[in-house]
């Protein structure tokens, strides 16, 4: 058996995949393969025999990794999550930052932490990038409903635009709630009503 | 009075109500606390925000804080079951293939009688059977082992294997998978895909199963103790309040919002009411006490529990029995139990153990106050589990 540290990663966006790969052989010569889809993927990764499995946490297809915990053949290898009492740090910064990885039991914490540092910083840089998409993506969206509750407002009033924003400004400050969550709650209302 | 806020994880599941009810409805607020509830897309992901620290309580599968004890699964550290949050809730169904080959054999779907089941099963079976299940360590794959080993389907060999409840109408629809056990709403949601019929509920099989428990770490059992109070107290309250009529219709509409399940609320409502669509003919079944949340002591650890699944896990994995049952007794904790809902109107047993599947009738128990009823606790096959016996 070779020195080099086998590595799977489990990802099924392929973007995603390509970056988390990059940012592992940059760091080390690691032997790096990616599983992309959830079907029969105890035994794929049980075929590579790799040393580490790094996924997702918010990958639901993490609980048929766990089958690997249960590992009992003579050429199956047992798996643990950070088997080292020494690494639990470092599982602490992992899940954080949104990644579980899988550890073939007895591995040295020495070997394991660049691999796990540099997948940890990926996951981190991952994470912030998804967290910024899904506030603008929410930003737009309450952009739009505002803009909705504000033209309902002017036809039903006969109001400007201006005087508009500031009814459900108001609204909103007197029943302590976000300008947003006004205009949703006059939208969906006026929906029912029409 | 400042309001300590309680990360806490569950998985968007139908039996995670008391949690979201504690928060829902005040019961937390009463006690000075707020749950800061997170959303977890997997038992594994829940586990180890509760082992590593990101939260300070969790629901969990009921066998997962005793595997945890055992040394089996991805992480170790101690945690403790300090209630039991609901008991069944489970069902078993089958693809549209096999539930096809089960009707054209005469197989009348009744929902009840698991002997009959697994018989008429064991007549159409003509391979070994897989069964998908959510996770390696939980009630789902102790009920499976317990209500077929014991089948003609065990001479055909049949296989649990782990496919999380989202990919399980997939699964059915390729054939990866030909039944399954599952928590609601998953088995609805497999109904209303037409990936399959239901079969039986779990009750069939186990008619009283500790499901989900509410666990936290030792350690912070340890150094928290009041705010482990106020915590199980509000929980407590949340599954009175669930259980007790009238309430059905609100609780279903709060599980249905956004946070939580995103689900229609009549969908939800199937499980609280134990009134189930079983197939895409829309036939229904209704059964009485499909989940429990709080009768029947409903919410106490019983040691006895906790044996039984030490019991089915080491027999099948080949551990040391008796180790296995004292390692797994000190993890539900019958005694934090006793300690921190004095102070409510809970009736607490005389015993932290029982006879598991001795109780065929409502029973009248040894308690606190005097008057505990104990539900029927019976196994499908009226065999008795002796916690003290090997």
């Amino acid at each position: 058996m070779s020195d080099r540290i086998t590595i799977v990663v489990v990802e099924e966006d392929r973007e995603r995949a390509i970056s988390i790969v990059d940012a592992l052989r940059a760091s080390g010569p690691y032997d790096v393969h990616v599983i992309g889809n959830a079907s029969s993927l105890a035994r794929r990764i049980g075929a590579l025999a790799p040393d580490v499995v790094l996924i997702d946490i918010d990958n639901p297809t993490r609980d048929m990794l766990e089958e690997l915990t249960l590992a009992s053949g003579p050429l199956e290898r047992p798996v643990a999550m950070f088997v080292s009492g020494a690494a639990s740090g470092l599982a602490r910064e992992a899940v954080e930052a949104g990644l579980s990885a899988y550890v073939v039991d007895g591995m040295q914490p020495d070997r394991l932490k660049p691999v796990l540092d540099a997948a940890i910083a990926r996951f981190q840089m991952m994470r912030q990038m998804r967290r910024e998409l899904a506030e603008t993506r929410r930003a737009l969206e309450e952009r739009k409903v505002i803009d909705r509750a504000k033209g309902l407002l002017m036809k039903a009033r006969g109001i400007e635009e201006e005087e508009a924003y500031a009814l459900l400004r108001k609204a909103a400050m007197d029943q302590g709630r976000r300008v947003a969550d006004v205009a949703e709650a006059l939208v969906t209302a006026s929906g029912l009503l029409s | 009075m400042k309001m300590v806020r309680l990360p806490t994880a569950f998985v968007p599941l139908v039996d995670a109500a008391p949690l979201i009810v504690a928060e829902e409805m005040g019961f937390a607020r009463e006690e000075g606390i707020a749950l800061d509830l997170i959303a977890a897309p997997s038992w594994s992901s829940v586990r180890d925000m509760l082992a590593f620290g990101r939260v300070d309580a969790a629901q969990l599968l009921s066998p997962v804080p005793v595997a945890m004890a055992l040394g089996l699964g991805g992480v170790t550290q101690p945690v403790s079951a300090v209630s039991v949050l609901s008991v069944n809730g489970n069902v078993i169904g089958v693809s549209r293939a096999l539930e096809d080959r089960l009707r054209a054999s005469g197989y009348g779907f009744d929902f009840h009688d698991a002997a009959g089941a697994a018989r008429a099963l064991v007549a159409v079976a003509d391979r070994p059977l897989v069964f998908g299940v959510p996770f390696p360590f939980s009630m789902h794959v102790e009920l499976l082992h317990y209500w077929l080993e014991s089948s003609g389907l065990a001479e055909k060999g049949f296989e649990v294997r782990t496919v999380p409840p989202p990919l399980m109408v997939r699964a059915l629809a390729e054939g990866d998978v030909d039944a399954f056990c599952v928590g609601e709403p998953w088995g609805s949601a497999a109904v209303e895909a037409g990936a399959g019929a239901l079969l039986l509920p779990g009750k069939a099989v186990w008619s009283f199963a500790p499901e989900k428990v509410l666990a936290v770490r030792t350690d912070w059992a340890e150094t928290e103790p009041h705010l482990l109070g106020k915590l199980m107290r509000a929980v407590w309250r949340a599954g009175r309040w669930l259980d007790a009529p009238g309430h059905r219709t609100s609780a279903a509409e709060i599980l249905a919002q956004k946070p939580y399940l995103d689900l229609p609320s009549e969908v939800v409502d199937r499980a609280l009411s134990g009134r189930l669509t079983i197939s895409s003919h829309a036939e229904q079944r209704l059964v009485d006490g499909f989940v429990a949340f709080h009768e029947g002591a409903a919410n106490f650890p019983w040691r006895s529990q906790a044996k039984w699944i030490a019991h089915r896990l080491a027999g099948r994995l080949g551990l040391d029995e008796a180790q296995a049952r004292a390692r797994a007794a000190e993890v539900f904790r019958s005694d934090i139990y006793r300690a921190q809902m004095a102070s409510t109107g809970a009736d607490l047993p005389g015993a932290s153990e029982k006879l598991e599947g001795a109780i065929r009738e409502e029973t009248a128990v040894a308690s606190r106050k005097g008057g505990l009823m104990l539900p029927p606790d019976a196994f499908f096959d009226g065999r008795v589990f002796d916690p003290d016996r090997i």
